[in-house]
């Protein structure tokens, strides 16, 4: 078996009276085992609905889904369950029990695992141990949550939006455990808004968008497939060179694409040394001044863009 | 022995979330209790009462305050006509006694509280002997106030039974709405722990309850009042767990699906209200008329409440209570499985 989860075809329709939504529509996916694999997309883009639907939690209006070799509902959910760990976008446990209280009741509906000393202590959250659940922070509560999934020692980890609200620190703590994970051979499936953690952790991603799949592969590969890698961002001063609008770029050789963003105007380009040069030429040909200009190389968020028109996160 | 450890592991922390909770032990032990103190001594009291009415001022009050005024039976308040039908009319007073114009009395008094019937009664005795009636045969009273045939003797099975079923449904329904809210009952369903497991150990942490539930009640009116205790300990403890066990049933069945506080609050209420009604808590359920009596019989806690009383004081035996307890049992194992059918996990 060398896929970790096999999904073909998926499909979910919520139906909340004459209130129709198709969350997924013909969703793929194909994780291969040992990977640490990335689910990425906009807010209702149907990342959880995948995701709950892989661990069995919900069903799938149709399509086929196939975890670890095994099919939900045929009779081996229960050993199933024994291999996969998840956290969901958004679990509370009990107020008033200790953490240790919460990892020892979790780790007794395992028949392997670690100790609950072990699962403490992947997460940091030795300090914590004896601290009620109501008294932790947002991170420390996020980092309980994964240490309940991980205190069976799964194959196979579930993790939705495990980082959302983590300062930088925390974020990275917590990567450090996804990485700890996959050199011990494990799976992780993890869905983020974060594009630099997607980048930076994950072998492949999947961009999934109003319920599909509309790119799949490592991040370099997705990000050499813009056809350039070079992203020069700038804006305009006001009143100079009105008129100018994105599309103008596009004459400009280098330029492989052009969109408004916010204030300013962002090119993916393959060659910044020449396209700095004609852009600068340009701007001054339409009696335009520039009011900031910045390069960087492009990323997962290029991608979106590029494939949509749309920005990943609004705000 | 694995499977049940995780059963014992929630059991142990619902147990340790619930002690942790001040006043959730106050609602379950204190209220309870204070609710038996303040209705035994308000009717436990009535025994040494002596009769109180008002007179109207004036030449009738002399009159009656010379004939009963000295007498201990009687606590005579003279008012104003008008303060004193307005007394009456606000339940303060019993009778309102006023002249006639043949020179005798009138009272006043509504013939549908029998308190104010009874008083009546005793009142024109009081006065007629005080006048100088000569009674046709001599009568003498026997006073039966034994424990167990008191008010309070009857209160007490039934505020138990009561709050056996409040205990079940509330601390059932509660508790699951908010791990549902909280999506905690999602996550218990990715892990393999087994569904009916989680709603067993859910019942089992109720029926940890249910012996101080029932026996601090009882000990205390025990003490308090000298309610009896003429049953076998192990036949109380028998007919109150299978109390319990119905009421923890019928408090998953309903917050099965329920996914707020306010629409299991409403759930709650709808399922208890006709129990609190005729069930008997606080007066006899064969008070009812008789085509309701099968439906009345039917409920849960008018079976726990009467096999109570049968057990607490007049001592019968559990084997005499099989009826009550299979009806008991018939609940629990529907509600249970209803539940587990229809449980909504997230
Ligand atoms: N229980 C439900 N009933 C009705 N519609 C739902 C339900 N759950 C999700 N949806 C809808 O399905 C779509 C996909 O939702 P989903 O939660 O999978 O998105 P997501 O990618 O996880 O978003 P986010 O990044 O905000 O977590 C959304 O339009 C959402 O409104
Ligand atoms: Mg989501």
């Amino acid at each position: 078996m060398d896929h970790a989860i096999l999904c073909k075809d998926l499909y979910k329709r919520y139906q909340d009276g004459k209130k129709i939504v198709d969350a997924l529509n013909g969703l793929n996916l194909a994780v291969k085992a040992g990977e640490c694999f990335g689910l990425l997309g906009p807010n209702g883009a149907g990342k959880t609905t995948t995701v709950e639907i892989l661990e069995g939690l919900i069903p799938a209006t149709s399509g086929e889904v196939e975890v670890l070799g095994i099919r939900w509902g045929t009779g081996q959910d229960q050993q199933l369950r024994e291999r996969i760990g998840i956290t969901l976008q958004e679990t509370r446990f009990q107020e008033k029990l200790k953490v240790r209280e919460v990892l020892e009741l979790f780790r007794s509906f395992y028949t392997h695992g670690m100790t609950t000393e072990q699962a403490i202590a992947t997460v940091a959250l030795e300090e914590k141990a004896q601290a009620w659940v109501r008294d932790l922070s947002g991170g420390q509560r996020q980092r309980l949550a994964v240490a309940t999934a991980l205190v069976g020692e799964p194959e196979l980890l579930f993790l939705d939006e495990p980082t959302t609200g983590l300062d930088p620190q925390a974020r990275r703590r917590l990567w450090d455990v996804v990485r700890d994970l996959r050199e011990r051979g494990r799976t992780v499936l993890i869905t983020t808004h974060y594009m630099d953690e997607a980048e930076k952790l994950c072998d492949r991603v999947a961009v999934v968008d109003h319920g599909k799949v509309i790119a799949e592969g490592s991040p370099n590969q997705l990000i050499s497939q813009l056809g350039g890698e070079h992203v020069i961002e700038f804006s305009l001063e006001k009143g100079a060179g009105d008129g100018i609008e994105p599309d103008d770029f596009m004459k400009l050789p280098p330029v492989i694409r052009a969109v408004r963003e916010a204030e300013g105007i962002l090119l993916t380009v393959s060659q910044p040394h020449i396209a700095i040069p004609a852009l600068l030429e340009f701007v001054d040909q339409r009696k335009g001044r520039l009011n900031s200009l910045t390069t960087r190389h492009a990323n997962l968020e290029d991608v979106f863009v590029n494939l949509t028109g749309r920005f990943l996160r609004d705000d | 022995m694995t499977s049940f450890r995780p059963m014992l592991q929630l059991v142990v922390c619902n147990l340790k979330a619930f002690l942790r909770e001040p006043e959730a032990i106050f609602w379950t032990y204190g209220f309870p209790l204070l609710m038996v103190v303040g209705l035994g001594i308000a009717f436990s009291s009535s025994r040494a009462q002596s009769v109180q009415f008002d007179v109207v001022k004036g030449e009738t009050a002399d009159r009656v305050m010379s004939l009963l005024g000295k007498n201990s039976a009687f606590k005579v308040t003279v008012n104003p006509p008008e303060t004193a039908l307005a007394r009456l009319r606000t339940n303060r007073t019993l009778v309102v006694v006023s002249g006639s114009e043949s020179g005798g009395y009138e009272y006043h008094f509504d013939p549908s509280n029998p308190e104010s019937r009874a008083a009546k009664g005793v009142i024109d005795d009081g006065l007629q002997r005080a006048a100088g009636r000569k009674d046709a045969f001599e009568s003498k009273e026997v006073i039966v106030e034994a424990p167990g045939s008191r008010y309070v003797d009857f209160l007490v099975p039934g505020l138990i039974g009561m709050n056996l079923m409040g205990g079940g449904m509330w601390g059932i329904g509660f508790v699951l709405v908010d791990m549902r809210i909280k999506k905690l009952l999602k996550r218990l369903l990715a892990t393999p722990l087994r569904r009916p497991h989680f709603l067993l150990s859910v019942v089992g942490t109720r029926l940890v309850f249910f012996i101080p539930e029932a026996f601090f009640l009882l000990i205390c009116a025990y003490l308090i009042f000298g309610v009896p205790i003429r049953g076998s300990v192990a036949a109380i403890m028998a007919v109150a767990f299978m109390g319990s066990l119905a009421f923890a049933g019928l408090g998953l069945l309903s917050a099965s699906r329920a996914q707020r506080i306010e629409t299991i609050s409403g759930i709650m209420n709808v399922v208890m209200l006709p129990m609190w009604l005729c069930s008997g808590i606080f007066f006899s359920s064969e008070r009812f008329p008789e085509f309701l009596q099968p439906l009345i019989q039917a409920l849960p806690l008018t079976q726990l409440i009467n096999a109570l009383r049968a057990v607490i004081l007049e001592g019968h035996s559990l084997f005499s209570q099989a009826m009550p307890i299979g009806i008991l049992f018939a609940w629990a194992a529907v509600s249970f499985a209803l539940a587990l059918k229809w449980f909504r996990w997230g």
